[in-house]
């Protein structure tokens, strides 16, 4: 085994996912302790170009007309051979839509362990510790990464994406792509995001409702005050699940970053895939009936009010007040 | 068309989450288990699949407080075969790996066509079930769908990407799915639906393989995070709560 790091870095039509840069971070630390490389890994057909500005001490480039876009059973396939070939330390993905499927075959595939949603890496007596974060951002756990060639799969919070970036180009490695037979999975086409009413990503602010707004008919009290703020609606996931808003309004993991002035969370959890949308909102004003709430932690303001009861007087004293 | 789904219980999150004596694990006596959302999806899109073109839906779950609650509603719902896994519970799971080796021993001789799992639960520490499951069974697999069509054997998915893009693949079957939102919202249930089904169903029960736990993770230590540290605190009457907010909206130049 190598004492190298390989981070898959991750592209959807050319543009470098922010878990990479992350995960990037991640890896420094980790070859920091073994004394070994950060070598990203771009797999794609020409993406050359993405790998400048990563933090990484070489980058190993696998181009191939077949894998321009994202194919699960090619870029598995590809990176198990990969992996075999170089034995790295560790493989770093992030626990995205395309990182996380990778992750977990590989790790199937070649029968390495795997340890998933880590949040934060960091050296402890000459070993390396993962902390992943569970149920819903409530619970964290520390291990001791394995002993072999490990798969690890990231989540956004614990190390900043600026780490990830750098100013010197790294070296790009190319090497052949391996001979690939028919796909098992292949992409007929893409569907644009649906264009909404309303674009929550350029709004100062947001009024935020999560399943704590308990009935679709007090939506329509939550819109009220958003107007009266001239601001706008948008939602966690379980909301726009049950058709409730439109899903060009949902924010987090699956739907929009967004960065208003205020964002105004009623009755949100603060569930890591949510928060992942909103961290970088300027002032975040949470409203949850339960103290422990991981909104909490993203907050700048919070009250443990019942957003049902403290609606109504909000609206009333913003209207008073007057948007401006 | 034989369809299986996987479904899981998890720790409600809405209740105090504690950790046990030991530092490594979550104190089960008073955990309250739940069903993991995404399943709830997973079954719908299961029942749409069976209405649309036909054929049967196994549902598969562990052992636990709430494991026949789920199956009974699940049969409610229109699932034809309900099966619990004896010797594997909630509250004690082995880790995905050594769980996908037991689960494919199960599933195998159920000889499906798909295998629908939730996308992820909140609690794994070695990665999602699905794609596991799918390489110890020697299937594709795909995850984060929110569409599944099946016709004349072609298998048409929707897979989510961030901001609102997805991408409409075609994958060869037999298959393991992730399973992030069904079509259309989870289908409500009546109380008399389920208890009827509790006189009319079968559970059948089957003994997992003595699991092999190698690969599970080694946890050193679970803890919780200090929450709130950051946030300043508005307490008081409902309106007082209120006006604060709203100086702060004002402060920020907002009204
Ligand atoms: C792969 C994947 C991707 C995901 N992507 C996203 C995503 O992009 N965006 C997203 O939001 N989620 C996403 N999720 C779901 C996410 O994990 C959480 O389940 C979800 O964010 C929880 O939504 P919530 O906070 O509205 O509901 P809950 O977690 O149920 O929280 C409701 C909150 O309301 C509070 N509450 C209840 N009643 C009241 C009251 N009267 N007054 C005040 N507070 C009250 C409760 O204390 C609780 O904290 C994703 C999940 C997965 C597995
Ligand atoms: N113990 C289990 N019993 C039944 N299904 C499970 C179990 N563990 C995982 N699954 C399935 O795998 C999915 C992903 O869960 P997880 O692997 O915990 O992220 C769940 O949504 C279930 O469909």
């Amino acid at each position: 085994m190598s004492d190298d790091i390989h981070v898959f870095i991750e592209h959807l039509r050319g543009e470098v996912a922010e878990i990479t840069l992350i995960s990037l971070a991640a890896a420094r630390v980790i070859a920091e302790q073994t004394g070994g490389e950060v070598v990203g890994v771009l797999l794609g057909h020409d993406v050359q170009g993405l790998a400048a500005g990563l933090a990484a001490d070489r980058i190993l480039s696998i181009d191939d007309p077949a894998a321009g876009d994202y194919s699960p059973d090619l870029y598995i396939a590809t990176l198990a051979g990969l992996i075999d070939s170089q034995t790295p330390r560790a493989v770093l993905f992030g626990d995205t839509s395309m990182g996380a499927e990778i992750a977990g075959c590989l790790s199937g595939r070649l029968g390495l362990p795997l340890v998933g949603r880590c949040h934060t890496v960091r050296a402890a007596d000459d070993q390396i510790r993962v902390v992943s974060q569970i149920c819903g951002g409530k619970i964290f756990v520390e291990s001791a990464l394995p002993e072999s060639t490990v798969v690890v799969s990231m989540v956004p919070g614990g190390h900043r994406p600026d780490d990830g970036r750098s100013e010197t180009a790294a070296p790009i490695e190319t090497i052949p792509a391996p001979a690939f037979g028919e796909p098992r999975v292949a992409l007929k086409r893409y569907v644009e995001p649906e264009i909404g009413e309303i674009d929550i990503t350029k709004e100062d602010v947001l009024v935020a409702i999560g399943r704590g707004i308990q009935l679709e008919e007090n939506v329509e009290l939550a819109e009220e005050l958003a107007q009266a703020l001239g601001g706008a609606l948008c939602a966690s996931r379980p909301i726009i699940d049950q058709g409730w808003l439109p899903s060009s309004q949902m924010v987090g993991k699956s739907g929009k970053r967004v960065e208003p002035k205020v964002y105004l969370a009623l009755g949100v959890s603060g569930a890591p895939e949510h928060v992942e949308g909103m961290a970088s909102s300027a002032t975040v004003i949470a409203v949850n009936t339960d103290p422990a709430a991981p909104i909490f932690d993203v907050a700048h303001y919070g009250t443990e009010a019942d957003l049902l009861d403290l609606l109504p007087e909000l609206i009333d004293k913003v209207k008073a007040a007057g948007a401006g | 068309m034989n369809i299986a789904v996987l479904i899981k219980l998890v720790p409600d999150l809405v209740e105090e989450l504690e950790i046990d004596a030991t530092g490594t694990a979550l104190d089960t006596t008073w955990l309250r288990l739940i069903i993991n959302e995404v399943d709830e999806h997973a079954l719908e899109q299961a029942l749409l699949l069976k209405e649309r073109g036909g054929g049967d839906v196994t549902v598969v779950t562990a052992e636990g407080d709430g494991a026949e609650d789920v199956l009974y509603a699940a049969a409610a719902k229109g699932s034809d075969r309900l099966i619990r896994l004896r010797g594997i519970s909630f509250e004690d799971a082995p880790g995905n790996h050594t769980l996908a080796r037991v689960f494919a021993a199960v599933l195998r001789d159920l000889e499906p066509d798909l295998v629908l799992t939730g996308v992820q639960a909140h609690n794994d520490l070695d990665g999602s079930l699905g794609p596991l499951l799918a390489e110890e069974m020697g299937m594709p697999y795909v995850g984060y769908l929110s569409g599944v069509q099946t016709e004349d054997g072609v298998c048409r998915v929707m897979k989510e990407y961030p901001g609102g893009l997805a991408a409409e693949m075609e994958i060869a079957l037999p298959a393991v799915l992730g399973i992030q939102a069904s079509e259309e919202p989870p289908r409500y249930l009546a109380i008399s639906r389920i208890r009827q089904a509790m006189k009319t169903a079968t559970i059948v029960d089957r003994e997992a393989e003595q699991p092999d736990t190698t690969g599970a993770p080694g946890v050193i230590s679970m803890f919780t995070p200090e929450v709130g540290e950051a946030a300043t605190m508005l307490t008081g009457a409902d309106d007082e709560v209120a006006a604060r907010i709203v100086e702060i909206l004002s402060e920020q130049g907002l009204l």
